[in-house]
C-alpha cells in the first residue's frame, strides 16, 4: 500500500485516493465557480443601467437559472465535498474513505453532468430559463426542450451527492482511529456527518420531483398540472422539502471549517464544543420543518403560515448559539489575522447579517413585502457568499500548505480578501435597499428609482470577480513556487492533520494513530 | 497594483455617474436612493411596515452587541498587543443563557407578527370583488357584478426600453389601463392565472399573492388615500416577467362611480364600433399601435420574429384570411405560447391587427377585415 | 475494529443508507402527492373541493343564507366561450341548488375541455359539496356546438356562521390532446 501515485492522466481517471479525489473536486468546483461567476457578470452587466442593452430577456432568464444551478450544484456542494475528501480521513486518522472506488465515480460523473448542463445553452430553445427553483408549469408545459437534459443532469448530480454522502457516513462511523470517540472528533467532521445525513434524506426527494416533472412533460401524467387534476403548488412543497435542507447542506460544513480555523488563530480551544454539536444537529432537524417559508404568498391557510413562521424563527436560536460560541472562542484569545482568519472573521460578521435578514424574512406578514424581491436575493447571497464561499476560501488558505507543502504569499492573500470583501459588500448590501424599495427578482430591466444601487452592485460584482482571478493566481503561485511549509504550518494547531508532513504523503495513517 | 484598481474604479464610477443621469428624464419625479419599504396607504400596509421596523431594530440591537464584542476583542486580544490566550472552553450556564434569551426575544417578536397575520386573513365581508387573472405577460381585471373587464398591458415603449428614446419617470411601471378602485372600501381581489404562475404585488397596498393556473387565491385592501400605486409581477413567469406591471388608481367614491359608468359606456360604444365599416388606413394605423403592445414582444418590433415566428413573409399572414383569423382569435393548438387573443382583444382591435399584419413589413396582401367579420368569425359556432 | 469486521460493518451501513435513499425517493413520488391531496381534501387547503358528494341527511337551515358566487376562467389557449348563467345565488345551508354553466366551441375542430374547480375562502371548501358537477368529467364539444353544463351543490349545514360568501371558480382547460392518454385522476 506504500507505492506512490500512477503517472499521467490515468492517475486522475482511475485514482481511488481521497487526496487526489479531493483535489479534483476542488479544481472542478473552482472552475464551476468561475463559470457561474461569468453568468452572474452577464446579469450584472445587463442590470448596470435601466434599459435592455446587452442581452434579450429570454437569455437573461437562462443566465439567472444557470448561475443558480451551477453555483449551488457545481461550485458550493462539490467544494465542500472536496474539503471533506481531503480532510475527513486525516482528521479521524483513517487511511482513506470507506468506499474509495465509489468515491472516484462520485467525482467523475460530475464533469459529465455539467458539460451536459452547459451544452443546453447551445440547444434549440436555449438553456433552462425557469429559475434554479424551476417551478411548474413554467418548467413543465412551458419549458424549452433542454429541460429534459436539465432533469438528466440533476439526476446525475444528485447521484454524485448521495454516493459521496454515503461514503462520508461510512467513513466517519467506521474508520475513526481507536480512541477517537464521536465527541473527540473535530467539529468539521461532525458538521460533515450531519450534512451527509441531510443529503441522504433529501437528494432523493429532488430526484423524485424532477422525475415527476419528467413524467408530466413526456408521459402524460399530471402531478403538477391542474388540467389533469394535479397542482402546481404540490411542486413547490416537494421541491422545498428538499430545498430547505439543501441550503443547510450548503452551510453546515462552512460552520465546521470556521470552527477549525478560529481556535487556531485565537490560540484558544473552540468554546462550547458539545453545544456546537447539539446546535448543528438542532439546525439539521429543524431544517425539515420550515420549508413552506419559501411559499408564504402561495395561498396557505393561516395555521400553516403561523406554524412555518414559528419554526423558521426558532432556527435562529441554535444558529445564534454557534455565533456566540465563535465570538467567545475569540474572546481573551491571542489573535493574529492571517488570511484564513480574515475570511473566518468576515464569515462570522457577514453570515450573521445574512441571518438577520433571514429572521426578517421569517416574519410571514412582513414577507408579503419581501418575497420575490431583491431583499431575498441579498439575504441568500450574504449567507452563501461571505458564508459558504468565504469558509471554503478560508479552508483553502488554511489547508493548502498541508496539501502542497508550500506557503501562500500572505500579502497576496490579504489583497484577495480585501478585494473580495469590498466587492461582495458593494454588490449585495445595496440589494437590501432596492428589494425593500420594491424591486422584484429575476427581472432583466427595472424602474428608474432602482438605478443608482444597481449600478453600485454591478461595479461591486466585477470587483468581486477580479478578486477570484487574484485567488486563482495565488493558489497557482503557491503550488509552483511558494516557500516550503512546516508540518504544523500554523502555531500549535489542533488536529491529526497537522501531525503528518507537509505536503501530506500520498497515503497517511496506514497505521492508525493513537488518540488520547 | 492597487493604484490601477483605484483608477479603474474611478473611471467606472465617472462613466456610471454620467450615464445614470442621462438615463433619467426628470430626476425629481423619481424617488432615487430609496432604502426602505413604503409605509403604504392601507391599515395593513402600515402594520406590516411597523412590524418590519420593529424586527429591524431588534436585529440592529443584537448586531451592535455581538459585533461590538467582536470588534473589541479583535482590537484588544491581539497577539501583537501582547495578549496571552486564556484557556476556558465551555460554560453550561452561558450556553443556557444565550439559548433562552434569544428564545425570549423571538417570542416578543412573534406576538405582534401573529396579530398582524390574523388581521390580514380577516374574512369580513368585502364591498366589492375584482377578479385578477395573470397572463403571459399582462393582467386582466374583471369587475364582478359590473360587467366591466379589460386587459392591462405595459405601456412603456420599446424605444424607451431599447434606448432610442429617453425614459419617462414611470419607466416600466405604467400601463394602458390601470385598475381603478374606490378609496375607503374593502376591495377583495380574486387572483388566478391563465398559463403559468404569476404574482400580483402592489407595495403601497402590501398585497402580494401568487396567481396560480387552475386555482383561485384571494386578498384584500382598504385604501385610505386617493392616489396612483404601482407594482410588479412577483413570480418568474417567462421572458417578460419584468414587463407586466400593475397600476392601481384609487379614487374618491364619486370619481370612481363616474369612472365605472364611463367604462360601461365604453363597452357600449365598442359594440357600436364593431358594426362600423372602417377605412383601410384607419385599420392599418390602429393595427400598428395594437401590434406594438400585443404582438411585438414575441414577433419583433419590425415583424422580424423573435420568440415567435416572423410576421414579415409569414405563410399565415400572407395566406387565407380564415386561417389568419383562426390563429389570432383561437390561439395555436400546438404551441401554448401563442395565446387565444379572441378573449383579450376586441373585434375592432383584432380586425386592425390582422389588417396591419397582412399589409406591413412587405406583406402587401392588399386585403383587410372588418370588426363585424371578426365577430361573425367568433360567432360562427353559436 | 479489525479490517474485515470493518468491511462488513461498512457493507451493512452502505446497504442501510442506500435503503434510506430509495425509501425517500419512493416517499417523494408515491407518498407525498397522495398525502398532499388527502391533506387538501380534509382541510380544504388550496380551495380544492371534493369528489361527488352523497347527501346523507338533508337538514336545511332557513335562518341564514350564504351567497355563492360563480366565476369562469379560461386557461390560455382555450377559445371556448364559458360563463355561468348566474353570477351568484343565495342558498340556505343544507339546501340543494342547481345552476348551469354555458360553454360554446367557436372553432371548427372537435375539442374536449376539462373544468377545474377552486373555492375561496379555503375554509369554506370543505363545506361546499357538489352532488353533480360537469367538472367530474371531461367535456367533449364538437366544433361549432354549445352545451349547458349542470352543477348541483349543497352548502353544508354546519358551515361556520362567519362564512357569508363562497366564491366558486372553474378554470377551463383544453384537454383535447390528452384524451387519448391517461384519464383524469
Amino acid at each position: 500500500m506504500a507505492h506512490g501515485p500512477a503517472k499521467g492522466i490515468s492517475r486522475w481517471l482511475f485514482t481511488t485516493n481521497h487526496k487526489d479525489i479531493g483535489t479534483m473536486y476542488l479544481w472542478f468546483s473552482f472552475a464551476m465557480f468561475l463559470l457561474g461567476g461569468v453568468f452572474a457578470l452577464v446579469i450584472r452587466a445587463e442590470l448596470f443601467e435601466p434599459g435592455m442593452q446587452i442581452v434579450e430577456p429570454e437569455f437573461f432568464n437562462q443566465m439567472t437559472t444557470m448561475h443558480g444551478l451551477v453555483m449551488v450544484f457545481g461550485a458550493v456542494m462539490p467544494a465542500f465535498v472536496g474539503l471533506a475528501n481531503w480532510m475527513v480521513p486525516m482528521m479521524i486518522g483513517a487511511p482513506d474513505m470507506a468506499l474509495p472506488r465509489m468515491n472516484n465515480w462520485s467525482f467523475w460523473i460530475l464533469p459529465f453532468a455539467f458539460a451536459m448542463l452547459a451544452s443546453t445553452l447551445l440547444m434549440e430553445g436555449g438553456a433552462p430559463n425557469f429559475g434554479w427553483t424551476f417551478y411548474a408549469p413554467l418548467s413543465t408545459t412551458y419549458a424549452p426542450p433542454s429541460v429534459t437534459f436539465f432533469i438528466f443532469a440533476v439526476h446525475i448530480m444528485g447521484a454524485s451527492s448521495i454516493m459521496g454522502a454515503i461514503n462520508i457516513v461510512a467513513t466517519i462511523l467506521n474508520m475513526r482511529a481507536p480512541g477517537m470517540t464521536l465527541m473527540k472528533m473535530p467539529l468539521f467532521v461532525w458538521t460533515w456527518l450531519i450534512t451527509a445525513y441531510l443529503l441522504i434524506a433529501v437528494m432523493p426527494v429532488l430526484a423524485g420531483v424532477v422525475t415527476m416533472m419528467l413524467m408530466d412533460i413526456h408521459f402524460g401524467t399530471s402531478f403538477f398540472d391542474a388540467a389533469g387534476g394535479g397542482d402546481p403548488v404540490l411542486f413547490q412543497h416537494v421541491f422545498w422539502f428538499f430545498g430547505h435542507p439543501e441550503v443547510y447542506i450548503m452551510i453546515l460544513p462552512a460552520f465546521g471549517v470556521v470552527s477549525a480555523i478560529i481556535p487556531t488563530f485565537a490560540r484558544k480551544p473552540l468554546f462550547g464544543y458539545a453545544s456546537m454539536v447539539y446546535a448543528t444537529a438542532s439546525i439539521a432537524f429543524l431544517s425539515f420543518i420550515v420549508w413552506a417559508h419559501h411559499m408564504f404568498t402561495v395561498g396557505m391557510p393561516v395555521a400553516g403560515e403561523l406554524f412555518f413562521m414559528y419554526a423558521t424563527m426558532l432556527i435562529a436560536v441554535p444558529t445564534g448559539v454557534k455565533v456566540f460560541n465563535w465570538v467567545t472562542t475569540m474572546f481573551k484569545g491571542s489573535m493574529t489575522f492571517e488570511t484564513p482568519m480574515l475570511f473566518s472573521v468576515a464569515f462570522v460578521i457577514l453570515f450573521t447579517i445574512g441571518g438577520f435578514s433571514g429572521l426578517m424574512l421569517a416574519i410571514a406578514p412582513a414577507d408579503f413585502q419581501y418575497h420575490d424581491t431583491y431583499f431575498v436575493v441579498a439575504h441568500f447571497h450574504y449567507v452563501l457568499v461571505p458564508g459558504a464561499i468565504f469558509s471554503i476560501t478560508a479552508g483553502v488558505y488554511y489547508w493548502l500548505p498541508k496539501w502542497c507543502g508550500r506557503m501562500y504569499n500572505e500579502t497576496m492573500g490579504k489583497t484577495h480578501f480585501w478585494m473580495a470583501f469590498l466587492g461582495l459588500n458593494l454588490t449585495f448590501f445595496p440589494m437590501h435597499f432596492v428589494g425593500l424599495a420594491g424591486m422584484p427578482r429575476r427581472i432583466p430591466d427595472y424602474a428608474l428609482q432602482f438605478a443608482d444601487f444597481n449600478m453600485i452592485a454591478s461595479i461591486g460584482a466585477f470587483l468581486f470577480g477580479a478578486a477570484q482571478i487574484m485567488f486563482l493566481f495565488n493558489v497557482i503561485a503557491t503550488i509552483r513556487a511558494g516557500k516550503p511549509a512546516t508540518d504544523e504550518v500554523w502555531e500549535e494547531p489542533d488536529g491529526l492533520e497537522w501531525t503528518v508532513p507537509s505536503p501530506a504523503p500520498y497515503h497517511t495513517f496506514a497505521v492508525p494513530p493513537e488518540v488520547k | 497594483m492597487l493604484n490601477t484598481v483605484g483608477r479603474l474604479l474611478g473611471c467606472l464610477l465617472a462613466t456610471a455617474g454620467a450615464s445614470a443621469f442621462s438615463a433619467q428624464a426628470t430626476a425629481d419625479e423619481v424617488q432615487r436612493w430609496g432604502v426602505n419599504m413604503p409605509q403604504g396607504v392601507t391599515p395593513v400596509s402600515r402594520e406590516i411596515y411597523g412590524l418590519h421596523m420593529d424586527i429591524f431594530w431588534w436585529c440592529v440591537a443584537i448586531g451592535v452587541v455581538v459585533f461590538g464584542v467582536m470588534f473589541y476583542t479583535m482590537i484588544v486580544h491581539r497577539k501583537a498587543n501582547g495578549a496571552k490566550a486564556a484557556n476556558f472552553h465551555e460554560s453550561t450556564a452561558l450556553e443556557i443563557l444565550w439559548t433562552l434569551v434569544p428564545f425570549a426575544i423571538l417570542i416578543v417578536m412573534a406576538i405582534p407578527a401573529t396579530k398582524t397575520l390574523l388581521n390580514i386573513y380577516d374574512t369580513k365581508e368585502a364591498d366589492m370583488d375584482i377578479l385578477i387573472t395573470g397572463y403571459q405577460w399582462k393582467w386582466k381585471y374583471e369587475y364582478m357584478g359590473d360587467d366591466v373587464s379589460f386587459f392591462s398591458n405595459l405601456s412603456t415603449s420599446r424605444d424607451e426600453i431599447e434606448g432610442r428614446a429617453p425614459k419617462g419617470p414611470n419607466y416600466l411601471l405604467e400601463v394602458d389601463e390601470p385598475l381603478v378602485i374606490p378609496v375607503k372600501k374593502k376591495v377583495r381581489f380574486l387572483i388566478t392565472a391563465a398559463d403559468v404562475i404569476h404574482a400580483w404585488w402592489v407595495p403601497d397596498l402590501a398585497v402580494k399573492k401568487d396567481a396560480i393556473p387552475g386555482f383561485m387565491n384571494e386578498s384584500w385592501a382598504y385604501v385610505e388615500e386617493p392616489g396612483v400605486y404601482r407594482g410588479q409581477c412577483a413570480e418568474l413567469c417567462g421572458k417578460d416577467h419584468g414587463f407586466m406591471p400593475i397600476v392601481v388608481e384609487a379614487l374618491p367614491q364619486a370619481d370612481y362611480d363616474a369612472w365605472i359608468a364611463n367604462k360601461k359606456q365604453e363597452a357600449e360604444k365598442l359594440k357600436a364600433l364593431t358594426e362600423k365599416t372602417f377605412e383601410f388606413d384607419e385599420l392599418y394605423a390602429l393595427g400598428e399601435t395594437r401590434y406594438a403592445t400585443s404582438c411585438a414582444a414575441c414577433h419583433g418590433s419590425a415583424g422580424e420574429g423573435g420568440v415567435g415566428p416572423a410576421i414579415k413573409g409569414s405563410a399565415i399572414a400572407t395566406g387565407a384570411m380564415a386561417g389568419h383569423l383562426d390563429i389570432v382569435v383561437n390561439g395555436s393548438s400546438t404551441n401554448p405560447m401563442m395565446a387565444a387573443f379572441g378573449a383579450q382583444l376586441s373585434e375592432v382591435d383584432i380586425a386592425a391587427v390582422v389588417t396591419f399584419q397582412r399589409n406591413a413589413y412587405g406583406n402587401n396582401m392588399g386585403d383587410s377585415v372588418q370588426p363585424i367579420d371578426v365577430l361573425k368569425f367568433k360567432q360562427q359556432a353559436q | 475494529m479489525n479490517q474485515s469486521s470493518r468491511h462488513r460493518s461498512t457493507h451493512r451501513l452502505t446497504l442501510k443508507l442506500t435503503g434510506v435513499v430509495v425509501g425517500m425517493f419512493v416517499f417523494a413520488v408515491w407518498i407525498m402527492p397522495p398525502l398532499y391531496d388527502v391533506f387538501c381534501e380534509v382541510t380544504g387547503l388550496n380551495g380544492k373541493t371534493g369528489d361527488q358528494y352523497q347527501a346523507v341527511e338533508v337538514r336545511v337551515d332557513r335562518s341564514r343564507t350564504v351567497t355563492v358566487q360563480f366565476l369562469a376562467v379560461n386557461n390560455e389557449g382555450m377559445p371556448w366561450s364559458f360563463e355561468p348563467e348566474l353570477s351568484s345565488v343565495e342558498v340556505h345551508p343544507g339546501e340543494e341548488m342547481e345552476i348551469r354553466y354555458l360553454a360554446s366551441n367557436p372553432t371548427t375542430a372537435d375539442m374536449v375541455g376539462q373544468a377545474i374547480p377552486s373555492v375561496v375562502p379555503f375554509k369554506a371548501a370543505e363545506y361546499f359539496h357538489k352532488t353533480e358537477c360537469f367538472c367530474f368529467n371531461q367535456q367533449p364539444l364538437p366544433g361549432g356546438k354549445s352545451a349547458e353544463l349542470p352543477l348541483r351543490f349543497i352548502v353544508d349545514q354546519d358551515i361556520p356562521a362567519q362564512v357569508k360568501t363562497i366564491t366558486l371558480s372553474y378554470t377551463l382547460f383544453d384537454v383535447t390532446d390528452r384524451v387519448s392518454l391517461a384519464s383524469v385522476n
